[in-house]
């Protein structure tokens, strides 16, 4: 059986302490600037308070892994390299790299230090997985949200290195490292800038009829009805017409959480060797939450019990859930 | 603009499922017509419409050299099935012609053969490009959101290490892929039914928002721009900022004409101001966008500063 670790996300400094007591195996984090792909305003960590949160969470048995997973632009690639050198002299345990330009400097200067190779590589094949491998050293992948379970079995065979299956939070739709959706509305970059659908550009607007828009840089991506309830405008979450759907519709996929707490088994089973819980924006509360229910479910599952799944189904109640592409390939 | 007889016009490969006639009239106009030097050919977007085309690759081929174009095959973008695998594969195991890598899986087939890579390779920084030429890169097409200075600073980086430096200067930004096609989604199928239904839109399916405004277009597993890049007023400085080639991505719109009107300016035949206003002509009703290159929004339309 696989290890199966927890690696839960740490937004701020008290989200990470939450993490490690609640049961999280590792934690994983970014620092205050475009160099990983939450680069939201009020999350992540100055050097101090990694420093700080290294401490906490080493003394307590979990690992802390750094998201240095965003793309720098030319001109800008000693921002990366600064901060995986504040990584290293604090002691974090991986790094989680998409750039090969980064990955190539961690890999030579901190030989001991873990590769993760991040999400944002969009590394979906085999072929694709062993270039990192071979080239920088990786020894996990994150996979995208794209394989069914009988996907990643074959997978597991083909590569040299751990899985890492995201489990819980946020269905991104398309691949990740490859969107320039935001970008191209707000003029800020998910890939340079770790930006997506940005709250500073963010308008709610009641028209005239009493329906609600919400606006992303003054593009309506979705219009809601006097008794509906305004949902955030991520652009790949909105309603669109088209020439066959004049009434609008999800363009690409409803505003959705993925929970695959009813196929974790099959996932362990599958070789699957870390879960990642999304959600480095949430609150404490939430993380507590999730990382206690998942830790349990876990533990569970590993000593041949029947996990209490009731409590993860009702992490999202009221929230539309999916198995997304893990389930079935008529997701695709 | 200055005369610029020496920077090379490319085409980029066609995203979107046009019919094999359409791409046979197409390509043997270009071959023809086009004043373009190089023409990248072959599926890039999804693996299920190869079928449809790939047996009149060998007759583009022989007659776009025959031209006196260069040749290049770009592999996909995404590369997850068998038979993506497979060709990604077989393609990176030719010598000739060159190959645009598009998927690092193309990147592990190849080793340390010379390649060109796409841009959909995420090459932003001078690092990650200095990285690939030491696995045997030869050119490098940057990534379409790229601002004027990091262009800049790739374009020198790349240049000082030999590479060909890449940059699309009309059509459709590719703005996203997913693994699920929303061309059989928005017909109520699955990439796996989907019965081709893209074939429908030669320039995309459009998207507009609720409030009735054009925002994006589909293909397939592909999201697009709705506005055409026009980068023609900024070709100069992209030149001067270490440029070699300008890719205009194939529109449903009189794509010989558009590789004219760039020609023209290039080689300082037609004032840029003239030459861009025949290319807003020649879209049709696509806006014309340079945002990303200003940094700023991409859809935007920022108008070129007066000449100094």
């Amino acid at each position: 059986m696989s290890l199966a670790e927890l690696i839960c996300p740490a937004g701020t400094p008290a989200a990470l302490r939450t993490a490690v007591d609640a049961g999280a195996d590792a934690v994983y984090c970014g620092f205050q600037d475009a160099t990983n792909a939450r680069n939201f305003p009020g999350l992540n960590f100055t050097p101090d308070e990694l420093a700080e949160a290294v401490t906490y969470a080493h003394a307590r048995g979990t690992k802390v892994l750094l998201a240095l997973n965003t793309y720098p632009p030319a001109g800008k690639v000693d921002l990366w390299r600064h901060a995986a050198d504040t990584g290293a002299r604090l002691g974090v345990d991986a790094f989680i790299v998409a750039d090969m330009g980064v990955a190539d400097y961690i890999a030579r200067t901190y030989p001991g230090i873990r590769l993760h190779l991040s999400v944002q590589a969009a590394a979906s094949s085999p072929e694709a997985i062993r270039y990192y491998c071979e080239n920088f050293g990786v020894k996990r992948v994150v996979l995208p949200r794209i394989l069914t379970i009988p996907e990643i079995r074959q997978l597991r065979r083909e590569i040299p290195c751990e899985i890492e299956t995201f489990i819980f939070g946020n269905h991104g739709l398309m691949v990740e490292g490859r969107c320039s959706l935001t970008n191209y509305l707000t003029g800020q970059s998910t890939n340079m800038d770790g930006v997506c659908s940005p709250a500073s550009d963010v308008e709610y607007v009641r028209d005239a009829d009493g329906s609600m828009s919400s606006q992303l840089a003054g593009f309506t991506i979705d219009r809601f009805g006097v008794d509906e309830k305004a949902g955030y405008p991520t652009i790949c979450k909105g309603r669109y017409a088209a020439p066959h759907r004049p009434e609008g519709y999800y363009a690409f996929e409803e505003p959705i959480s993925l929970n695959l707490s009813r196929l974790l088994p099959e996932l362990i089973e599958a070789g699957v060797h870390a879960f990642k819980i999304e959600g480095r924006q949430r609150s404490k509360s939430y993380v507590r939450g999730v990382v206690r229910a998942f830790r349990a479910a876990v533990d569970d599952i590993k000593a041949g019990r029947e996990a209490n799944i009731a409590d993860l189904i009702a992490l999202t109640e009221g929230q539309k859930q999916t198995q997304g592409a893990f389930e079935t390939k008529k997701w695709r | 603009m200055a005369v610029n007889t020496m920077t090379k016009l490319t085409l980029g490969p066609i995203a979107y499922h046009w019919s094999a006639d359409a791409r046979r009239d197409y390509y043997a106009r270009i071959a023809d017509e086009a004043p373009v030097d190089e023409v990248y050919l072959g599926e890039v977007i999804c693996s299920k419409r190869a079928p449809f085309h790939e047996a009149d690759l060998p007759a583009t081929i022989e007659r776009l050299e025959r031209a006196g174009k260069t040749v290049i095959l770009s592999t996909l973008a995404e590369v997850m099935l068998k038979r993506e695998r497979k060709a990604t594969e077989d393609l990176a195991a030719m010598d000739t012609p060159e190959i645009e890598v598009n998927n690092a899986a193309g990147l592990y087939a190849r080793g340390k053969r010379p390649h060109r890579i796409g841009p959909f390779m995420n090459a932003y920084n001078d690092a990650t490009i200095a990285w690939m030429a030491g696995q045997g890169a030869t050119h490098v097409c940057l990534p379409a959101e790229m601002p004027a200075p990091a262009i800049a600073a790739a374009a020198q980086a790349a240049v000082a290490l030999g590479l060909g430096v890449e940059v699309q200067v009309y059509g459709r930004a590719s703005l996203a892929v997913s693994a699920r096609c929303y061309h059989a989604r928005a017909h109520g199928r699955t990439k796996d039914n989907c019965q081709f239904v893209c074939e429908e839109d030669p320039d995309g399916m459009p998207l507009r928002t609720r409030d009735d405004r054009p925002i994006m277009r589909v293909n397939g597993i592909q999201t697009l721009s709705e506005s055409y890049v026009d980068l023609l007023p900024e070709a100069a400085r992209l030149i001067a900022d270490g440029v070699t080639h300008l890719r205009l991505m194939p529109q449903a719109v009189d794509m010989v004409a558009v590789a004219q009107v760039f020609r023209d300016a290039l080689d300082g035949r037609v004032p840029t101001g003239e030459a861009d206003a025949r290319l807003a002509t020649l879209s049709g009703h696509a806006g014309l966008s340079n945002g990303f290159y200003h940094g700023t929004a991409g859809y935007r339309r920022i108008a070129a500063a007066a000449p100094a």
